[in-house]
Protein backbone atom coordinates (compact mmCIF):
# COMPACT_ATOMS: atom_id res chain seq x y z
CA UNK A 1 0.00 0.00 0.00
CA UNK A 2 1.31 3.44 -0.87
CA UNK A 3 0.45 6.74 0.68
CA UNK A 4 1.33 10.17 -0.61
CA UNK A 5 3.83 12.01 1.60
CA UNK A 6 1.36 14.71 2.65
CA UNK A 7 -1.19 12.18 3.95
CA UNK A 8 0.73 9.63 5.98
CA UNK A 9 -1.47 6.63 6.71
CA UNK A 10 -1.01 5.08 10.12
CA UNK A 11 -1.32 1.38 10.71
CA UNK A 12 -3.03 -0.33 13.61
CA UNK A 13 -1.23 -3.03 15.62
CA UNK A 14 -3.31 -5.73 13.91
CA UNK A 15 -2.47 -4.54 10.38
CA UNK A 16 -0.66 -7.77 9.47
CA UNK A 17 -3.51 -9.87 10.81
CA UNK A 18 -6.13 -7.89 8.84
CA UNK A 19 -4.19 -8.28 5.60
CA UNK A 20 -3.63 -11.97 6.28
CA UNK A 21 -7.38 -12.42 6.77
CA UNK A 22 -8.02 -10.75 3.40
CA UNK A 23 -9.26 -7.50 4.91
CA UNK A 24 -10.01 -4.74 2.41
CA UNK A 25 -8.01 -1.89 3.85
CA UNK A 26 -9.25 1.67 3.44
CA UNK A 27 -8.13 4.97 4.94
CA UNK A 28 -10.31 5.95 7.90
CA UNK A 29 -9.52 8.81 10.29
CA UNK A 30 -5.88 8.63 9.20
CA UNK A 31 -5.53 4.88 9.70
CA UNK A 32 -5.56 1.97 7.27
CA UNK A 33 -8.56 -0.01 8.55
CA UNK A 34 -10.40 -3.09 7.29
CA UNK A 35 -13.78 -2.02 5.88
CA UNK A 36 -14.63 -5.69 5.31
CA UNK A 37 -13.15 -9.16 4.98
CA UNK A 38 -13.86 -11.63 2.16
CA UNK A 39 -17.21 -12.64 3.73
CA UNK A 40 -18.52 -9.14 2.96
CA UNK A 41 -20.40 -6.51 4.95
CA UNK A 42 -23.81 -8.21 4.74
CA UNK A 43 -22.54 -11.55 6.03
CA UNK A 44 -20.37 -9.92 8.71
CA UNK A 45 -23.34 -7.86 9.88
CA UNK A 46 -25.73 -10.82 10.08
CA UNK A 47 -23.09 -12.98 11.73
CA UNK A 48 -22.68 -10.36 14.48
CA UNK A 49 -26.43 -10.48 15.19
CA UNK A 50 -26.61 -14.27 15.28
CA UNK A 51 -23.17 -15.32 16.55
CA UNK A 52 -20.17 -13.12 17.39
CA UNK A 53 -17.68 -10.92 15.55
CA UNK A 54 -14.29 -9.46 16.37
CA UNK A 55 -13.77 -5.83 15.39
CA UNK A 56 -10.50 -3.94 15.62
CA UNK A 57 -11.17 -0.45 16.94
CA UNK A 58 -7.58 0.34 17.84
CA UNK A 59 -7.75 3.60 15.90
CA UNK A 60 -9.93 5.02 18.64
CA UNK A 61 -8.31 7.04 21.40
CA UNK A 62 -7.82 5.65 24.89
CA UNK A 63 -7.21 8.13 27.66
CA UNK A 64 -6.58 7.81 31.37
CA UNK A 65 -7.44 10.67 33.71
CA UNK A 66 -6.07 10.38 37.21
CA UNK A 67 -5.90 12.50 40.30
CA UNK A 68 -8.06 13.74 43.16
CA UNK A 69 -11.50 14.96 42.04
CA UNK A 70 -10.91 13.80 38.46
CA UNK A 71 -14.64 13.08 38.02
CA UNK A 72 -15.52 16.59 39.13
CA UNK A 73 -12.96 18.08 36.76
CA UNK A 74 -14.14 15.99 33.81
CA UNK A 75 -17.68 17.19 34.53
CA UNK A 76 -16.52 20.70 33.61
CA UNK A 77 -16.21 19.39 30.02
CA UNK A 78 -19.15 16.97 29.69
CA UNK A 79 -22.84 17.14 30.70
CA UNK A 80 -22.90 13.58 32.07
CA UNK A 81 -22.95 12.60 35.74
CA UNK A 82 -19.38 11.40 36.25
CA UNK A 83 -19.23 12.03 40.02
CA UNK A 84 -22.28 9.83 40.45
CA UNK A 85 -20.89 7.07 38.23
CA UNK A 86 -20.24 3.98 40.31
CA UNK A 87 -16.81 2.39 40.60
CA UNK A 88 -16.52 -0.20 37.87
CA UNK A 89 -19.24 1.41 35.75
CA UNK A 90 -19.19 2.88 32.25
CA UNK A 91 -21.24 5.75 30.86
CA UNK A 92 -21.78 7.33 27.41
CA UNK A 93 -21.36 11.10 27.27
CA UNK A 94 -20.20 13.95 25.03
CA UNK A 95 -17.77 16.84 25.10
CA UNK A 96 -19.72 20.06 24.52
CA UNK A 97 -18.50 23.41 23.21
CA UNK A 98 -19.52 26.88 24.35
CA UNK A 99 -22.49 26.84 21.97
CA UNK A 100 -23.71 23.55 23.42
CA UNK A 101 -22.56 21.68 20.29
CA UNK A 102 -20.95 18.26 20.48
CA UNK A 103 -17.16 18.15 20.08
CA UNK A 104 -17.05 14.37 20.38
CA UNK A 105 -18.93 11.50 21.97
CA UNK A 106 -17.15 9.13 24.31
CA UNK A 107 -17.32 6.35 26.86
CA UNK A 108 -16.19 7.14 30.41
CA UNK A 109 -15.43 4.37 32.89
CA UNK A 110 -14.59 4.76 36.56
CA UNK A 111 -11.86 2.39 37.71
CA UNK A 112 -11.35 4.13 41.06
CA UNK A 113 -12.47 7.43 42.60
CA UNK A 114 -9.30 9.01 41.23
CA UNK A 115 -8.97 7.05 37.98
CA UNK A 116 -11.10 7.36 34.84
CA UNK A 117 -10.72 5.58 31.50
CA UNK A 118 -12.05 7.24 28.34
CA UNK A 119 -12.55 5.94 24.82
CA UNK A 120 -12.83 8.73 22.24
CA UNK A 121 -13.23 8.85 18.47
CA UNK A 122 -10.19 8.40 16.23
CA UNK A 123 -10.82 11.52 14.15
CA UNK A 124 -11.25 13.67 17.28
CA UNK A 125 -8.66 12.19 19.59
CA UNK A 126 -5.85 14.74 19.09
CA UNK A 127 -8.27 17.65 19.49
CA UNK A 128 -9.98 16.02 22.50
CA UNK A 129 -6.64 15.44 24.17
CA UNK A 130 -5.49 19.03 23.57
CA UNK A 131 -8.87 20.27 24.87
CA UNK A 132 -8.60 18.23 28.07
CA UNK A 133 -4.97 19.26 28.57
CA UNK A 134 -5.83 22.93 28.11
CA UNK A 135 -8.94 22.92 30.28
CA UNK A 136 -8.15 20.53 33.14
CA UNK A 137 -4.53 19.50 32.55
CA UNK A 138 -3.32 21.57 35.49
CA UNK A 139 -5.82 19.94 37.86
CA UNK A 140 -5.56 16.27 36.91
CA UNK A 141 -3.25 14.04 34.89
CA UNK A 142 -4.53 13.40 31.35
CA UNK A 143 -2.62 10.67 29.56
CA UNK A 144 -3.16 9.35 26.05
CA UNK A 145 -2.66 5.59 26.11
CA UNK A 146 -0.59 4.84 23.01
CA UNK A 147 0.59 1.34 23.87
CA UNK A 148 -2.75 -0.46 23.89
CA UNK A 149 -4.92 -1.84 21.12
CA UNK A 150 -8.72 -1.96 21.38
CA UNK A 151 -10.69 -5.02 20.28
CA UNK A 152 -14.47 -5.37 20.29
CA UNK A 153 -16.07 -8.79 20.56
CA UNK A 154 -19.77 -8.38 19.80
CA UNK A 155 -22.75 -10.65 19.41
CA UNK A 156 -25.09 -12.99 21.28
CA UNK A 157 -22.44 -15.74 21.41
CA UNK A 158 -19.68 -13.43 22.65
CA UNK A 159 -20.29 -14.38 26.28
CA UNK A 160 -20.20 -18.13 25.80
CA UNK A 161 -17.17 -17.85 23.52
CA UNK A 162 -15.23 -15.58 25.84
CA UNK A 163 -15.98 -17.78 28.86
CA UNK A 164 -13.47 -20.28 27.48
CA UNK A 165 -10.66 -17.73 27.84
CA UNK A 166 -11.86 -15.80 30.87
CA UNK A 167 -14.29 -16.99 33.54
CA UNK A 168 -14.23 -13.47 34.99
CA UNK A 169 -15.70 -11.83 31.91
CA UNK A 170 -19.12 -13.46 32.19
CA UNK A 171 -19.70 -11.93 35.64
CA UNK A 172 -19.68 -8.42 34.17
CA UNK A 173 -22.93 -6.66 33.25
CA UNK A 174 -23.63 -4.13 30.49
CA UNK A 175 -21.75 -0.84 30.89
CA UNK A 176 -19.29 -2.09 33.48
CA UNK A 177 -15.49 -2.19 33.46
CA UNK A 178 -12.96 -4.55 35.04
CA UNK A 179 -9.29 -5.39 34.81
CA UNK A 180 -9.36 -9.07 33.97
CA UNK A 181 -7.17 -11.77 32.49
CA UNK A 182 -8.19 -13.09 29.09
CA UNK A 183 -6.01 -16.00 27.94
CA UNK A 184 -3.47 -14.78 30.51
CA UNK A 185 -3.36 -11.29 28.98
CA UNK A 186 -4.14 -8.40 31.32
CA UNK A 187 -7.08 -6.62 29.68
CA UNK A 188 -9.06 -3.58 30.62
CA UNK A 189 -12.48 -4.90 29.64
CA UNK A 190 -15.77 -3.05 29.38
CA UNK A 191 -18.96 -4.95 28.70
CA UNK A 192 -20.11 -2.55 26.04
CA UNK A 193 -19.95 -1.92 22.33
CA UNK A 194 -21.63 -0.07 19.53
CA UNK A 195 -23.61 -2.74 17.71
CA UNK A 196 -26.72 -3.08 19.89
CA UNK A 197 -25.55 -6.57 20.88
CA UNK A 198 -24.01 -7.96 24.03
CA UNK A 199 -20.23 -7.85 23.95
CA UNK A 200 -16.96 -6.49 25.24
CA UNK A 201 -14.42 -3.90 24.31
CA UNK A 202 -10.97 -5.06 25.33
CA UNK A 203 -8.05 -2.70 25.82
CA UNK A 204 -4.93 -4.85 25.49
CA UNK A 205 -1.17 -4.18 25.35
CA UNK A 206 -0.06 -3.71 21.74
CA UNK A 207 2.55 -6.42 22.22
CA UNK A 208 -0.14 -8.98 23.07
CA UNK A 209 -2.86 -7.76 20.72
CA UNK A 210 -2.29 -9.96 17.71
CA UNK A 211 -1.87 -13.16 19.72
CA UNK A 212 -5.05 -12.42 21.68
CA UNK A 213 -6.99 -11.48 18.54
CA UNK A 214 -6.02 -14.82 16.98
CA UNK A 215 -7.20 -16.66 20.10
CA UNK A 216 -10.51 -14.79 20.02
CA UNK A 217 -10.94 -15.57 16.31
CA UNK A 218 -10.29 -19.26 17.08
CA UNK A 219 -13.24 -19.35 19.49
CA UNK A 220 -16.31 -21.17 18.16
CA UNK A 221 -18.66 -18.86 16.27
CA UNK A 222 -16.31 -15.87 16.09
CA UNK A 223 -15.52 -14.24 12.73
CA UNK A 224 -13.70 -11.01 11.91
CA UNK A 225 -15.87 -8.03 10.93
CA UNK A 226 -14.84 -4.65 9.53
CA UNK A 227 -15.89 -1.03 9.73
CA UNK A 228 -18.61 -1.52 7.12
CA UNK A 229 -20.55 -3.93 9.31
CA UNK A 230 -19.81 -1.82 12.38
CA UNK A 231 -21.52 1.12 10.66
CA UNK A 232 -24.64 -0.78 9.54
CA UNK A 233 -24.92 -2.43 12.98
CA UNK A 234 -24.75 0.87 14.86
CA UNK A 235 -27.28 2.46 12.50
CA UNK A 236 -29.76 -0.37 13.09
CA UNK A 237 -29.12 0.12 16.82
CA UNK A 238 -29.99 3.82 16.42
CA UNK A 239 -26.58 4.91 17.70
CA UNK A 240 -24.91 8.15 16.61
CA UNK A 241 -21.81 8.33 14.46
CA UNK A 242 -19.75 11.40 15.25
CA UNK A 243 -19.34 13.64 12.21
CA UNK A 244 -22.50 12.26 10.58
CA UNK A 245 -25.27 12.33 13.19
CA UNK A 246 -23.71 14.67 15.71
CA UNK A 247 -21.20 17.48 15.33
CA UNK A 248 -20.12 20.84 16.75
CA UNK A 249 -23.31 22.49 15.42
CA UNK A 250 -25.62 19.96 17.09
CA UNK A 251 -26.55 19.93 20.76
CA UNK A 252 -27.25 16.75 22.75
CA UNK A 253 -30.88 17.87 23.04
CA UNK A 254 -31.27 18.21 19.27
CA UNK A 255 -29.52 14.86 18.85
CA UNK A 256 -32.16 13.22 21.07
CA UNK A 257 -29.42 12.43 23.59
CA UNK A 258 -30.96 14.32 26.51
CA UNK A 259 -31.00 11.00 28.40
CA UNK A 260 -27.22 11.29 28.84
CA UNK A 261 -27.82 14.22 31.21
CA UNK A 262 -28.99 13.34 34.68
CA UNK A 263 -31.13 15.59 36.85
CA UNK A 264 -28.22 17.06 38.81
CA UNK A 265 -26.25 18.12 35.73
CA UNK A 266 -29.36 19.55 34.05
CA UNK A 267 -30.05 21.63 37.13
CA UNK A 268 -26.51 22.63 38.07
CA UNK A 269 -25.04 23.07 34.61
CA UNK A 270 -21.32 23.71 34.85
CA UNK A 271 -20.31 22.34 31.46
CA UNK A 272 -19.58 24.24 28.22
CA UNK A 273 -22.74 25.59 26.59
CA UNK A 274 -24.87 24.69 29.64
CA UNK A 275 -27.11 27.76 29.38
CA UNK A 276 -28.02 26.96 25.77
CA UNK A 277 -28.65 23.30 26.54
CA UNK A 278 -30.72 24.12 29.64
CA UNK A 279 -32.84 26.50 27.57
CA UNK A 280 -33.44 23.77 24.96
CA UNK A 281 -34.32 21.28 27.70
CA UNK A 282 -36.87 23.71 29.12
CA UNK A 283 -38.40 24.95 25.86
CA UNK A 284 -37.73 22.04 23.52
CA UNK A 285 -35.26 22.13 20.64
CA UNK A 286 -36.13 23.58 17.23
CA UNK A 287 -35.07 20.36 15.51
CA UNK A 288 -34.61 16.77 16.56
CA UNK A 289 -32.84 13.62 15.40
CA UNK A 290 -35.42 10.96 14.58
CA UNK A 291 -35.58 7.47 13.11
CA UNK A 292 -36.84 7.49 9.55
CA UNK A 293 -38.39 4.51 7.80
CA UNK A 294 -38.35 4.74 3.99
CA UNK A 295 -41.47 2.91 2.82
CA UNK A 296 -40.01 1.62 -0.47
CA UNK A 297 -36.88 -0.40 -1.12
CA UNK A 298 -34.57 2.47 -2.11
CA UNK A 299 -32.03 3.42 0.57
CA UNK A 300 -31.77 7.13 1.39
CA UNK A 301 -28.14 7.96 2.11
CA UNK A 302 -26.63 10.74 4.25
CA UNK A 303 -27.48 14.27 3.03
CA UNK A 304 -30.69 13.14 1.32
CA UNK A 305 -33.16 16.03 1.54
CA UNK A 306 -36.22 15.54 3.76
CA UNK A 307 -39.36 17.46 2.81
CA UNK A 308 -42.99 17.61 3.89
CA UNK A 309 -45.77 16.36 1.60
CA UNK A 310 -45.85 19.72 -0.19
CA UNK A 311 -42.12 19.60 -0.92
CA UNK A 312 -41.00 22.14 1.68
CA UNK A 313 -37.51 21.37 2.94
CA UNK A 314 -37.46 20.04 6.53
CA UNK A 315 -33.89 18.83 6.91
CA UNK A 316 -31.47 16.09 5.89
CA UNK A 317 -30.78 12.44 6.45
CA UNK A 318 -27.65 12.18 8.66
CA UNK A 319 -27.15 8.40 8.37
CA UNK A 320 -28.97 6.12 5.98
CA UNK A 321 -28.57 2.88 4.17
CA UNK A 322 -29.75 -0.67 4.09
CA UNK A 323 -30.24 -2.52 7.37
CA UNK A 324 -29.25 -6.15 6.78
CA UNK A 325 -31.09 -7.44 9.88
CA UNK A 326 -34.03 -5.08 9.41
CA UNK A 327 -33.97 -6.28 5.77
CA UNK A 328 -35.06 -2.89 4.51
CA UNK A 329 -33.68 0.61 4.13
CA UNK A 330 -33.28 2.55 7.38
CA UNK A 331 -32.23 6.10 8.19
CA UNK A 332 -31.91 8.80 10.80
CA UNK A 333 -32.30 12.49 10.13
CA UNK A 334 -33.04 15.91 11.57
CA UNK A 335 -36.53 17.40 11.29
CA UNK A 336 -38.27 20.38 12.96
CA UNK A 337 -39.72 19.40 16.34
CA UNK A 338 -43.26 19.68 14.92
CA UNK A 339 -42.44 16.83 12.53
CA UNK A 340 -40.71 14.57 15.04
CA UNK A 341 -43.69 12.53 16.26
CA UNK A 342 -43.61 8.83 15.37
CA UNK A 343 -45.69 8.19 12.28
CA UNK A 344 -45.29 11.67 10.79
CA UNK A 345 -45.21 11.28 6.99
CA UNK A 346 -42.11 12.62 5.23
CA UNK A 347 -40.71 12.68 1.71
CA UNK A 348 -37.11 11.78 0.93
CA UNK A 349 -35.68 13.21 -2.28
CA UNK A 350 -33.60 10.40 -3.79
CA UNK A 351 -32.19 11.03 -7.28
CA UNK A 352 -34.82 13.69 -7.89
CA UNK A 353 -37.76 11.56 -6.80
CA UNK A 354 -39.76 12.26 -3.64
CA UNK A 355 -40.06 8.89 -1.91
CA UNK A 356 -42.48 8.15 0.92
CA UNK A 357 -41.16 7.68 4.44
CA UNK A 358 -42.27 8.26 8.00
CA UNK A 359 -40.79 9.02 11.38
CA UNK A 360 -40.26 5.80 13.33
CA UNK A 361 -39.03 4.67 16.73
CA UNK A 362 -35.37 3.88 17.32
CA UNK A 363 -33.67 1.45 17.39
CA UNK A 364 -34.56 -0.43 14.20
CA UNK A 365 -33.37 -3.68 15.78
CA UNK A 366 -33.91 -4.18 19.54
CA UNK A 367 -30.85 -3.85 21.77
CA UNK A 368 -29.83 -7.09 23.43
CA UNK A 369 -27.52 -5.97 26.19
CA UNK A 370 -26.69 -8.18 29.18
CA UNK A 371 -28.16 -6.40 32.18
CA UNK A 372 -27.45 -9.26 34.61
CA UNK B 1 -19.89 -15.34 -23.56
CA UNK B 2 -17.32 -14.04 -25.97
CA UNK B 3 -19.43 -11.44 -27.73
CA UNK B 4 -19.66 -9.09 -24.76
CA UNK B 5 -18.19 -5.62 -25.07
CA UNK B 6 -17.08 -3.78 -21.94
CA UNK B 7 -16.67 -0.16 -20.79
CA UNK B 8 -14.00 1.23 -18.49
CA UNK B 9 -16.82 1.78 -15.97
CA UNK B 10 -17.38 -2.01 -15.93
CA UNK B 11 -20.66 -2.22 -17.81
CA UNK B 12 -21.08 -4.86 -20.50
CA UNK B 13 -23.34 -5.11 -23.52
CA UNK B 14 -24.08 -8.26 -25.47
CA UNK B 15 -25.54 -7.56 -28.93
CA UNK B 16 -27.63 -9.66 -31.30
CA UNK B 17 -28.61 -7.70 -34.41
CA UNK B 18 -29.59 -4.30 -33.02
CA UNK B 19 -30.76 -5.64 -29.65
CA UNK B 20 -28.37 -5.29 -26.72
CA UNK B 21 -28.45 -6.72 -23.21
CA UNK B 22 -26.67 -4.56 -20.62
CA UNK B 23 -25.23 -5.46 -17.25
CA UNK B 24 -22.28 -4.88 -14.94
CA UNK B 25 -19.18 -7.07 -14.94
CA UNK B 26 -18.32 -9.71 -12.41
CA UNK B 27 -15.40 -7.49 -11.38
CA UNK B 28 -17.87 -4.68 -10.68
CA UNK B 29 -20.24 -6.77 -8.58
CA UNK B 30 -17.31 -8.05 -6.56
CA UNK B 31 -16.00 -4.53 -5.98
CA UNK B 32 -19.47 -3.30 -4.95
CA UNK B 33 -20.10 -6.10 -2.49
CA UNK B 34 -23.54 -7.34 -1.50
CA UNK B 35 -26.11 -5.65 -3.73
CA UNK B 36 -29.23 -4.68 -1.76
CA UNK B 37 -31.09 -2.42 -4.20
CA UNK B 38 -31.24 -1.83 -7.94
CA UNK B 39 -33.23 0.53 -10.09
CA UNK B 40 -33.54 -0.33 -13.79
CA UNK B 41 -34.80 1.93 -16.61
CA UNK B 42 -38.39 1.74 -17.84
CA UNK B 43 -39.26 0.53 -21.33
CA UNK B 44 -39.24 3.36 -23.85
CA UNK B 45 -36.61 5.45 -22.13
CA UNK B 46 -34.11 6.87 -24.59
CA UNK B 47 -30.51 6.68 -23.42
CA UNK B 48 -27.38 8.26 -24.86
CA UNK B 49 -24.10 6.37 -24.62
CA UNK B 50 -22.58 7.18 -21.21
CA UNK B 51 -25.88 8.42 -19.72
CA UNK B 52 -27.00 7.31 -16.26
CA UNK B 53 -29.22 4.33 -16.95
CA UNK B 54 -29.59 2.41 -13.69
CA UNK B 55 -28.62 2.44 -10.02
CA UNK B 56 -26.98 -0.33 -8.04
CA UNK B 57 -26.58 -0.07 -4.27
CA UNK B 58 -24.60 -2.17 -1.85
CA UNK B 59 -24.82 -1.95 1.95
CA UNK B 60 -22.07 0.63 1.77
CA UNK B 61 -22.85 2.88 -1.18
CA UNK B 62 -24.91 3.74 -4.26
CA UNK B 63 -23.39 3.62 -7.76
CA UNK B 64 -24.65 4.64 -11.17
CA UNK B 65 -24.73 2.32 -14.14
CA UNK B 66 -23.92 4.19 -17.38
CA UNK B 67 -25.34 2.99 -20.65
CA UNK B 68 -22.57 1.47 -22.79
CA UNK B 69 -24.59 2.23 -25.94
CA UNK B 70 -27.21 4.72 -27.17
CA UNK B 71 -30.73 3.51 -27.85
CA UNK B 72 -34.25 2.92 -26.56
CA UNK B 73 -34.87 0.67 -23.57
CA UNK B 74 -36.94 -2.43 -24.36
CA UNK B 75 -37.27 -3.67 -20.77
CA UNK B 76 -35.59 -3.60 -17.40
CA UNK B 77 -34.83 -6.85 -15.58
CA UNK B 78 -37.52 -7.16 -12.89
CA UNK B 79 -35.75 -10.24 -11.49
CA UNK B 80 -32.87 -8.17 -10.09
CA UNK B 81 -35.30 -5.58 -8.72
CA UNK B 82 -37.06 -8.34 -6.80
CA UNK B 83 -33.86 -10.12 -5.89
CA UNK B 84 -30.87 -7.71 -5.95
CA UNK B 85 -28.49 -10.48 -4.82
CA UNK B 86 -28.83 -11.97 -8.29
CA UNK B 87 -26.39 -9.28 -9.46
CA UNK B 88 -23.74 -10.80 -7.19
CA UNK B 89 -24.62 -14.37 -8.10
CA UNK B 90 -24.73 -13.93 -11.85
CA UNK B 91 -23.56 -10.47 -12.91
CA UNK B 92 -22.76 -11.41 -16.49
CA UNK B 93 -25.80 -13.62 -17.14
CA UNK B 94 -29.07 -13.70 -15.15
CA UNK B 95 -28.18 -10.48 -13.35
CA UNK B 96 -28.49 -8.32 -16.49
CA UNK B 97 -29.99 -4.84 -16.05
CA UNK B 98 -31.90 -3.95 -19.22
CA UNK B 99 -32.45 -4.72 -22.89
CA UNK B 100 -32.03 -1.92 -25.39
CA UNK B 101 -32.52 -1.32 -29.12
CA UNK B 102 -29.26 0.18 -30.32
CA UNK B 103 -29.55 3.43 -32.28
CA UNK B 104 -25.90 3.48 -33.33
CA UNK B 105 -24.21 0.06 -33.44
CA UNK B 106 -20.96 1.71 -34.57
CA UNK B 107 -20.50 2.78 -30.92
CA UNK B 108 -19.55 -0.82 -30.15
CA UNK B 109 -16.24 -0.27 -31.91
CA UNK B 110 -15.02 1.92 -29.07
CA UNK B 111 -15.77 -0.70 -26.41
CA UNK B 112 -13.37 -3.42 -25.21
CA UNK B 113 -13.68 -7.10 -26.04
CA UNK B 114 -13.14 -9.66 -23.25
CA UNK B 115 -9.38 -9.89 -23.78
CA UNK B 116 -8.95 -6.11 -23.79
CA UNK B 117 -11.15 -5.77 -20.69
CA UNK B 118 -9.16 -8.44 -18.85
CA UNK B 119 -5.95 -6.56 -19.71
CA UNK B 120 -7.58 -3.34 -18.50
CA UNK B 121 -8.53 -4.99 -15.18
CA UNK B 122 -4.89 -5.98 -14.68
CA UNK B 123 -3.93 -2.30 -14.86
CA UNK B 124 -6.33 -1.62 -11.95
CA UNK B 125 -4.69 -4.08 -9.56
Amino acid sequence: MTASPDTPILTVPLDTLHRGLGGKMVPFAGYAMPVQYPAGILTEHLHTRTSASLFDVSHMGQVEITGPDCARWLETLVPGDIQGLGIGKTRYTVFTNDQGGIQDDLMVSKLAPDRLFLVINAACKRADFAHMQAMIGDKVSVRMIEDRALLALQGPLAASALAALSPEAAAMTFMSIAEIQIADVACLATRSGYTGEDGWELSVPVTEAEALARKLLDLPGVMPAGLGARDSLRLEAGLCLYGSDIDTATTPVEANLSWIMGKRRRTEGGFPGAAIIQKQLAEGPARLRVGIQPLGRAPARAHTEITDAAGNRLGEICSGGFGPSADRPIAMGYVPAAFAAIGTPLKLVVRGKALDAHVCALPFVPHRYFKG
Amino acid sequence: MSDKRFTKDHEWVSVTGTTGIVGISDYAQHALGDVVFVEVPDAGRVLAQGAEAAVVESVKAASEVYSPVSGTVIAGNQAIVDQPGLVNESAEDRGWFYKITLSDPSELGALMDRAAYDSYLKTLE
